[in-house]
């Protein structure tokens, strides 16, 4: 008992330290760490079921072989993947930046937008997305309303594509931004949480930076760039690598690897497939990080 | 006075007061500024509309679609409002899905997970908060590694993991089979939850560090010198004041899981649960058994209606704590 008292404060506060992250821990260990390093095994290995459980026989790098070599799907819908993200990540950084912005100001109803902004957060699933791109009866609806109201047409850019042409773009960057246009619904629901991010950090930068501002003369657009944006730009760097890891958490390339695994039993396969993806991610992530974050401002 | 005639242009009185009433009512009324601000108050509006109803536009499409019967679809005069309401549409969708059995377990199933996941990732946010040990800060990147990981690269072996469940080798030890299986059922997902490792977990940790983190130190060293110990002080002190933080991981991970079907399929493919059966709808109404595509689309667009709508009723009441909460949590930061 005499020795338990001397034990101090900071020695308490590391055992107890400790026993609080030791759920999470033993999930680490048994949950991620084991099964991640069974999947490297498992990608060298050609994996088959049986009564007794599963055996494994080595391959070496034969999985490996087959997927860029003999599989015809992977590597295109790898690429696939990855331009769907460069496109996409941009567009909806931007945007919700751009709505974090209207939504910050103080207006009437202000309490609705962002009730109903935030609604994608909550109902995106990729089930609905699923069952939604057959959608008959919809486009027909939107048809129909466009003869009523004129031009309107179910949300396309049709007259946007010939006026930015003859503006003189060029037609990379007319095709991008039609293509945004025409995508304004999948960009809007996948940037939900963003939003709600930048939302708090617009909220918590100090409003005498902007009072101190307006004295000095400085006009609304110059203390959008001189004091919000870079008192934002940390969280465009964890917005950025938010929306690089949704994008990848759910595209035609996972179900692909959940097909090859569960639907033709290549188990062996399947870990291979898992595991250049995880790389390229890695790669993806670790760059991008690296550009913005030369670029970032720490207020301290 | 006489010194403007002179200089100037020599105006005439009248003139020279008419321009001096002129700025003053420029001064007071301020057209330009007043214009400018209206200018902005227009385009907000227009932009926040047109966003809401983006947002809002497939929504009331599928409403307006679910309630119409079927001689309105072919009737070109429909456009929104259906001539004849019926709910006919929303009965057989149910009986497909297999509704209140799906929701039930659906909500059995997000209810279980997120309060275990709030606990052990309050636990773990806490520690790494305040209970600083040797290693700690390492062990936090590691967080932030399995973040970064996607769940498909640990797939397989979690799949036989949950397949062959076992602790250690005991079980295999006593019975002699090798390990239970625990695949249709919700233990995987409550066994990864409770260890902090299911859906975004480690964002959920994240959150809460950063929470625990702004809140004062003073708090927690009052309640030491009261006499109470660490667990006491996390229970009584801390935990009370993260409502917000509690609240705002609570509804993220119920939303998350209810809309999940990657791990539905994975570990329970044959339960009833709405992700699942939503998945199977296509299947069940093919035009050749209903009676033509858009006979399909009128049932598939009744499930997906069917589908939004608990969590959508969920949100109405707790939109106003979920927005206000994120902002408080100290995402940022």
């Amino acid at each position: 008992m005499a020795r338990k008292r001397t034990i101090s404060l900071q020695r308490k506060k590391a055992i107890y330290g400790v026993l609080f992250v030791t759920p999470w821990l033993l999930g680490f260990l048994l949950l991620m760490l084991i099964p991640f390093i069974q999947s490297l095994l498992f990608s060298f290995n050609k994996l088959t079921l049986n009564a007794e459980g599963y055996s494994l026989e080595f391959v070496g790098l034969q999985n490996y072989r087959h997927i860029f070599f003999v599989d015809a799907w992977y590597v295109r819908t790898l690429n696939d993947a990855v331009a769907v993200m460069v496109l996409d990540v941009p567009l909806i950084t931007f945007f919700s930046l751009f709505t974090a912005t209207l939504l910050a100001q103080k207006f009437r109803g202000r309490m609705l937008a962002r009730a109903i902004i935030f609604l994608p957060v909550v109902l995106a699933s990729g089930v609905i997305a699923k069952l939604d791109s057959g959608n008959f009866l919809a486009q027909m609806i939107g048809s129909a309303s466009a003869d009523v109201e004129g031009n309107y047409s179910g949300l396309r850019s049709i007259e946007l594509r010939p006026l930015l042409l003859q503006a003189g773009l060029s037609m990379e960057i007319v095709s991008y931004l039609t293509g945004a246009v025409d995508r304004i619904y999948q960009i809007i629901s996948s940037s939900g949480v963003q939003i709600l991010i930048f939302l708090a950090g617009l909220q918590s930068i100090s409003p005498s930076l902007y009072e101190a501002a307006k004295i000095e003369g400085a006009t609304g657009y110059e203390s959008f760039w001189k004091i919000t944006f870079p008192m934002i730009s940390p969280l465009i760097l964890t917005n950025v690598v938010y929306s690089i890891i949704d994008s990848f958490y759910d595209n035609s390339l996972t179900q692909m690897i959940q097909d090859s695994a569960f639907g033709r039993l290549d188990f062996g396969v399947s870990a291979a497939m898992s595991w250049i993806y995880f790389l390229v991610i890695s790669l993806i992530l670790t760059i991008s990080t690296y550009v913005i974050s030369k670029r970032v401002f720490y207020y301290d | 006075m006489d010194s403007s005639k002179r200089s100037g242009k020599r105006l005439p009185a009248a003139a020279a007061s008419a321009a001096a009433t002129a700025a003053r009512w420029n001064d007071r009324h301020n057209p330009i500024e007043k214009a400018k601000h209206w200018l902005w108050v227009i385009v907000r509006t227009v932009l926040v509309t047109g966003i809401c109803f983006v947002i809002l536009y497939p929504i009331l499409t599928k409403l307006s679609i679910a309630l119409r019967d079927k001689q309105d679809m072919f009737d070109a005069t429909v456009v929104w409002l259906p001539r004849h309401l019926t709910l006919e549409n929303i009965q057989t969708v149910m009986d497909y899905l297999r509704y209140p059995e799906a929701v039930t377990n659906t909500l059995l199933l997000s209810i279980g997970t997120s309060l275990l996941q709030l606990v052990s990732c309050a636990l773990a946010g806490y520690g790494f908060a305040r209970l600083r040990f040797r290693g700690s800060g390492l062990l936090f990147g590691i967080v932030i590694f399995t973040i970064v990981v996607p769940p498909q690269t640990i797939m397989v072996p979690t799949y036989l993991h949950y397949r062959f469940f076992d602790v250690f080798g005991l079980y295999g030890l006593f019975t002699g089979s090798k390990g239970v299986n625990l695949l249709e059922s919700f233990w995987p997902f409550f066994i990864s939850s409770g260890l902090a490792m299911g859906l975004k977990n480690g964002l959920y940790i994240f959150i809460f560090r950063q929470f625990f983190r702004s809140l004062p130190k003073d708090l927690e060293e009052a309640a030491y010198v009261d006499g109470a110990g660490i667990p006491g002080t996390f229970v009584r002190v801390m935990l009370p004041n993260a409502a917000p933080g509690i609240a705002t991981v609570l509804l993220f991970s119920f939303i998350w899981q209810w809309n999940d079907s990657y791990f539905v399929n994975l570990f329970a493919p044959n339960y009833t649960l709405l992700a699942r059966m939503l998945d199977l709808l296509p299947g069940a109404v093919r035009p050749e058994y209903v009676g033509g595509i858009s006979h399909t689309s009128l049932y598939l667009n009744t499930g997906i209606l069917l589908g939004i709508m608990p969590i959508f009723i969920l949100y109405l009441f707790a939109q106003k704590y979920f927005v206000e909460s994120v902002e408080r949590t100290g995402l940022v930061g």
